[in-house]
């Protein structure tokens, strides 16, 4: 603070400390910008369901939760129908699940397999890197993209009769795990790269072949990321309706599908569907649906929340 | 000079011929264990390790010591292979464990490391149980005993059984360092090794706890061969019989360091009466 300093630095103190909270308050606004947005669009959703008898004002939120659960159950009960006043989502709850478990059965472990393959075993070197970039171009490819090539390789198979699959689960279920593929992979490699090196060396150091180290140490270690992984490309896969609506998941249908070759359809297919319809009244049924879509992805992204921020604490 | 010619009162009744012949038969067992012919490595196209012959023997702890840079881990880590997990290493050179060539292609690193065992500089536990650190090893490699007695033996061998015969349940993550590293030592003993690298094992360590590593060690030199790479050099008089001393080759310059072997001598001898100069300048503390 003395005066010969003067000369040679200029610290524009009132300057530099305005800059500070200027820049916080931008990105204060930043945010709340994404919350208030999040909060318009659920709020208009919630009102588009509740449309109900005018006197009931926005405020009172006792009436409007239960008429609310009230809609949430009778379109989670009710099948597909033409009339607004009962129709639901049975079909499309039931075709997402069976979705969703044939995915996990049939896309994940095609992922975490080719995320281990990648990370422990391929030889490093140009391939593992053209590879690795093909991978990461993929998961950026929009959707329908994936829709197309399902209608092509899985419902039409390229025009083989007997290999082509129709507009079944099936055909659904691959296009699905082809679409999350790319996620999969890629957390699952960010999953095994924070595995520490010095805890394969300590394996290896015992005389354990590669394959013993990844099964008993490196996947344990690994695997809270990669079960973030699984979830977040799972909840990718129910929210998907374009690639869906190419391969073929029916419009209007009434029985619940009993297997992997049975037509189906699924949550968002329906909620595009109600919302097309012209009667107004249908917009209710379409809001109900989507907040039933949204409460099953929040449930299903709190879950990974919860593993992750378990697995930060323990390591 | 040669220096894997050291004085009259190396205990060896046979040797390797140096000249290249082959060893004579002998019924007991070879007092050398491990040894090396000019043996170099490049990372790349860096030279690291130039040239090195020396012989380990038997049932004797041999130090490593030299300054930073001059190869001693990277020597360490030839004698169980695990130099090839490092992208671009390349030998030259030949490497023998009791006599085989263990350096090339023949040989299954797998099956060579769980007779040369490693310890690391920082304590590696598993992150899981105490009892499943020190059973992980054995059951891999098809131990058909009793393994609660395996675990039992391998702890009293690390002096960590007293400590944690209550607590096998617990993570090997809550020891404190010292018993970290006891229990490392203890998981490579399950594995019954004869030989035992250890890197810098107490550099992580409390001089308390480093003194227990060292009482340890004393007590394993009689059923294992122990080669230590130390930085310490007061713990390489306390607590080896033999020293070899690395230094950097006086040709390379900063772009890449390359070790060679300057003296390789009972410890008593090298510490009182260095025969290479650049030995005496380092462990005088003129250099390093």
């Amino acid at each position: 603070m003395s005066s010969s300093l003067e000369p040679r630095f200029h610290p524009r103190r009132l300057m530099r400390r305005l800059l500070g909270p200027i820049f916080g308050a931008a990105c204060l606004t930043a945010t709340c910008t994404g919350v208030v947005v999040l909060i318009v669009l659920l709020g208009s959703i919630v009102m588009a369901a509740l449309q109900g008898p005018p006197e009931v004002p926005w405020y009172a939120i006792g009436p409007n939760l239960s008429e609310l659960f009230s809609l949430i159950r009778r379109l989670a009960v009710g099948g597909q129908s033409s009339d607004p006043l009962i129709a639901g989502y049975r079909v499309g709850i039931a075709g997402s699940l069976w979705l969703l478990g044939l995915v996990a059965v049939i896309g994940i472990p095609v992922g975490i397999g080719a995320g281990v393959f990648l990370e422990e075993y391929a030889p490093p070197g140009r391939l593992r890197r053209i590879i690795q970039t093909n991978i990461a171009n993929l998961a950026g490819v929009p959707s329908i993209v994936y829709g197309i090539l399902g209608l092509a390789l899985f419902v039409r198979a390229f025009g083989i009769k007997s290999l082509a699959l129709g507009s079944t689960l099936m055909a659904g279920v691959l296009t699905l795990s082809l679409l999350i593929l790319p996620i999969v992979v890629i957390t699952t490699q960010e999953a095994l790269r924070s595995v520490p090196q010095s805890l394969r060396q300590a394996a290896l150091a015992l005389g354990a072949t590669r394959w013993q180290m990844v099964r008993d140490h490196v996947i344990p270690s690994a695997m809270p990321g990669i079960l973030t992984g699984t979830i977040l490309g799972l909840s990718r896969a129910i929210g998907e309706t374009a690639p869906l609506l190419m391969v073929g998941a029916a419009g209007s249908l009434f029985q619940l599908p009993k297997g992997p070759l049975d037509r189906y359809s699924a949550l968002p297919v329906e909620i595009y569907n109600y919302a097309k319809e012209p009667d107004p009244r249908f917009q209710t049924v379409a809001a109900g649906g989507i907040l039933i879509l949204v409460a099953i992805l929040l449930a299903m992204n709190a879950t990974a929340i919860v593993i992750r921020n378990r697995y930060r604490r323990y390591h | 000079m040669s220096v894997s010619e050291t004085r009259a009162d190396r205990i060896s009744v046979h040797s390797p011929g140096v000249d290249g012949s082959s060893t004579v038969p002998s019924p007991v067992r070879d007092p050398i264990v491990l040894s090396t012919r000019n043996l170099s490595l490049w990372y790349g196209t860096a030279l690291a390790i130039k040239e090195f012959t020396i012989d380990i023997p038997r049932n004797k702890i041999t130090a490593l010591i030299g300054p930073s840079g001059c190869g001693k881990s990277t020597l360490l880590r030839c004698f169980n292979r695990m130099n090839d997990l490092i992208n671009g290493a390349r030998t030259e050179g030949e490497v023998r464990f009791d006599g085989e060539l263990i350096s090339g292609d023949d040989i299954d690193p797998v099956v060579l490391r769980r007779r040369i065992g490693m310890v690391f500089q920082k304590p590696n536990p598993f992150p899981k149980s105490i009892y499943n650190n020190v059973a992980w090893g054995a059951r891999i490699n098809g131990y058909r005993g009793e393994m609660d007695e395996l675990v039992e033996r391998s702890l009293r061998r690390a002096a960590l059984w007293d400590e944690v015969k209550n607590k096998l349940n617990r993570s090997g993550l809550d020891l404190s360092g010292g018993q970290q590293q006891r229990l490392c030592i203890a998981r490579t003993l399950a594995v019954e090794p004869e030989v035992i690298l250890m890197d810098e094992p107490c550099s992580a360590l409390d001089p308390i706890s480093t003194a227990r590593v060292e009482d340890l060690m004393d007590d394993l030199k009689n059923d294992y061969t122990i080669v230590i790479v130390t930085h310490n050099m007061q713990q390489a008089r306390r607590v080896s019989d033999m020293t070899a001393c690395l230094m950097l080759d006086e040709g390379s310059g900063d772009a890449h360091r390359t070790g060679i072997l300057a003296e390789f001598s009972p410890t008593d001898l090298l510490f009182t009466n260095p025969k290479d100069k650049r030995t005496e300048a380092y462990i005088t503390g003129r250099i390093g």
